[in-house]
């Protein structure tokens, strides 16, 4: 919501660009790929379908970005897709990174969080952007490319589909019209119509518990954190979040109380009271001018299946996370990325259909792992059991003067799921240290090598890094693996990869497009690797066996 | 632990749970559960004692009539 006599697209900071629909003229009926819903996770999807040549026409009914700062804090593992889409520069130069958060409880501060960080990763663990510039940065890029057949204010009415295509009949200010597609891609929000429109509903919890996300514009230059306020003397038995974003803007994040309806807590002058009382908590007297607020509560809802047939939902669409641990965007994100790759690779006939149904097996995965950790932190920051409220009350009090009850009120934030369980990771044949984070399923973690970082020369197909001398690499015949050669004596090299895999002489692991890590051994050969990159093209399954 | 100092322990929870009445002794129980778990460092035995006390939880009676 906007204060009083400011409309949807008046912003103190942002300016909303209008587009048009498109000219009837010209337009093509049909395509490969159809994304519904330009929000940041069909953009993303479509710009990874481009990476691969793909072309796909891009739909939404809107005629501007989403309103609103909405998720603002975006992972590290964001930060490296944007990277893969060749779209981090503006992102990176707009950006807030923060490493650090502190908590208090009732005015005291308890604890102090600081992120791993490492300086072999390129990016830091956080970083806080509002979405309309995420928006804006990843359009940026469909302007540029051809591939994208970008329409606004088109809304899809309808959908069916058979074992050849999905036809969708769309609706412009011009009128309907259809147009076939070999594969339709919804990423079309929480309140998916086509959900809707094929008899699918989301399943899990709704819960009771609402909170307000109110944005202003201050002037008050302290270093970028987040604070987290529980049971501030200003708003007795409240939980309260602050974050810094760019252009100024603070975000302010609090608990509506029981007793109170929405329609009142969403009131101006409420929420204008409400963000007085923090800020006053906070201690910050600068002036400070209303930007937006809105609502949001902490469901956990997903659908049964993110596949049918020739239809994916991918973000929102899929999946409803809490606001606790900032994984809505995040998660998204690496959904679209996933189906980028893998139905580009379907479509370009490099690998079987069997591909695609791992995209549903490990991004429900992710998003069950999203659900257990933010339940965690959301029966922390808003305790629905009195089991758990007590618990919450003795933590929080025992962390006044004991260091270990702090930990529970750290927030946790979010690390990619990793794969271990997926059909594609390969088992480990030998045994690797424990220590290393660099496991079947994880994401790579990146190091320094040269004067930039080891991912930064990962193709955009699968990459092998070959750790000294590996055997029988002229055993891998396909140009859908790039081979980055790595030193073992890393002191010598400047390079610390091998400590970083764990890797010794003869070592090797295989990215999968997405870098992730699909398989690794320690005493590589090219036949073997070779056997493995099939086996990923076949979608876990060996070639020449029947898949289920 | 001798016998005499395990009822010095348990007149102290009686008197605590009494000193934080009704409102606030699930409280104080549970703060006391978590300094003996870290005390204890050890998450499998804690869990074990957790699940132990869950046993037969039953109280005295009320006396009829
Ligand atoms: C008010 C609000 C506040 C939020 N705050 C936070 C937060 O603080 N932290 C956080 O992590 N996440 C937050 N989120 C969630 C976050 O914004 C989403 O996770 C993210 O936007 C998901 O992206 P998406 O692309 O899947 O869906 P969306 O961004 O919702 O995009 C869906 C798009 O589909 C279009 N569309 C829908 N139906 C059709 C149709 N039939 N035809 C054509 N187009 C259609 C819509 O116009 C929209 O552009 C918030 C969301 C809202 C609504």
């Amino acid at each position: 919501m906007k204060p009083a006599g400011k409309s949807r697209w008046e912003s103190l900071y942002f300016t909303y660009p209008k587009f048009s629909a498109p000219n009837r003229a010209g337009l093509a009926k049909s395509s490969s790929v159809t994304i519904v819903g330009a929000g940041p996770i069909g953009m993303i999807a479509a710009l990874t379908l481009a990476r691969y040549g793909i072309a796909c026409t891009l739909i939404d009914a809107k005629d501007s970005f989403n309103d609103g700062s909405r998720a603002i804090c975006v992972a590290r593992s964001s930060f490296n897709a944007f990277q893969m889409l060749d779209r981090v520069e503006p992102f990176l130069a707009k950006s807030l990174p923060y490493l650090s958060g502190r908590t208090f409880f009732r005015g005291q501060q308890i604890l102090e969080f600081f992120m791993p960080d490492s300086a072999e990763e390129r990016y830091r663990p956080m970083y806080n952007i509002e979405q309309q510039y995420i928006e804006q940065y990843l359009y940026d890029g469909i302007a540029e490319t051809d591939l994208i057949d970008m329409r606004w204010q088109t809304e899809c009415i309808h959908v069916s589909q058979n074992a050849d295509g999905v036809t969708l009949t769309l609706r412009d200010p011009n009128g309907d019209y259809q147009i076939h597609s070999d594969w339709l891609l919804a990423a079309d929000g929480a309140r998916s119509a086509i959900r809707g429109m094929m008899g699918l509903r989301l399943q899990g919890q709704n819960f009771e518990g609402r909170y307000v996300i109110a944005d202003i514009q201050m002037h008050n230059p302290v270093k970028v954190e987040r604070f987290a306020l529980f049971d501030p003397d200003q708003r007795p038995g409240s939980t309260v979040l602050v974050h810094q974003q760019p252009d100024n803007i603070w975000r302010i994040d609090y608990q509506i109380s029981d007793d109170m309806d929405e329609t009142e807590a969403m009131d101006e002058a409420n929420i204008r009271q409400a963000v007085s009382q923090v800020l006053a908590e906070c201690g910050y007297d600068a002036p400070w001018e209303l930007e937006w607020w809105s609502t949001y509560s902490a469901n956990t809802l997903l659908l049964e299946r993110y596949r049918h047939g020739r239809v994916f939902f991918i973000g929102d669409s899929a999946h409803i996370v809490p606001i606790f641990g900032v994984r809505g965007l995040n998660n998204g994100i690496l959904d679209g990325i996933n189906i980028g790759w893998k139905l580009a690779y379907v479509i370009k006939g490099w690998a079987r259909d069997a591909l695609l149904d791992s995209y549903d097996h490990e991004r429900r995965q992710a998003t069950l792992d999203v659900f257990d950790k933010s339940e965690k932190s959301t029966q922390f920051m808003t305790p629905r059991t009195r089991g758990y409220s007590i618990m919450r009350d003795a933590a929080l009090s025992l962390a006044l003067d004991h260091e270990f009850a702090s930990a529970f009120a750290n927030p946790r934030n979010m690390t990619p799921y990793e794969y271990t369980d997926s059909p594609l990771t390969g088992a480990d044949t030998t045994s690797w240290d424990d220590a290393t984070t660099a496991t079947p399923g994880a994401a790579a973690p990146n190091a320094i090598k040269g004067s930039g970082f080891l991912l930064d020369e990962c193709g955009m197909h699968f990459t092998l890094l070959a750790f000294g001398s590996v055997n029988g690499l002229e055993d891998i015949s396909t140009d859908l693996v790039k081979i980055i050669h790595l030193p073992v004596n890393g002191a010598a090299e400047a390079c610390h990869a091998a400590e970083i895999y764990d890797a010794k002489d003869g070592a090797a692991y295989l990215l999968r497009p997405d870098q992730f890590i699909a398989s690794r051994w320690q005493d590589a050969h090219g036949s073997t690797i070779m056997a493995d990159i099939n086996r990923i093209l076949s979608g876990g399954v060996t070639p020449g066996e029947p898949h289920v | 632990m001798s016998e005499m100092s395990m009822e010095t322990v348990y007149t102290a929870l009686a008197e605590g749970i009494d000193r934080h009445g009704p409102e606030k002794s699930d409280m104080f129980l549970a703060k006391v559960c978590l300094l003996l778990a870290e005390e204890l460092g050890n998450a499998e035995r804690s869990l074990e004692l957790i699940e132990a006390a869950q046993m037969n939880m039953k109280e005295m009676r009320q006396p009829a009539g």
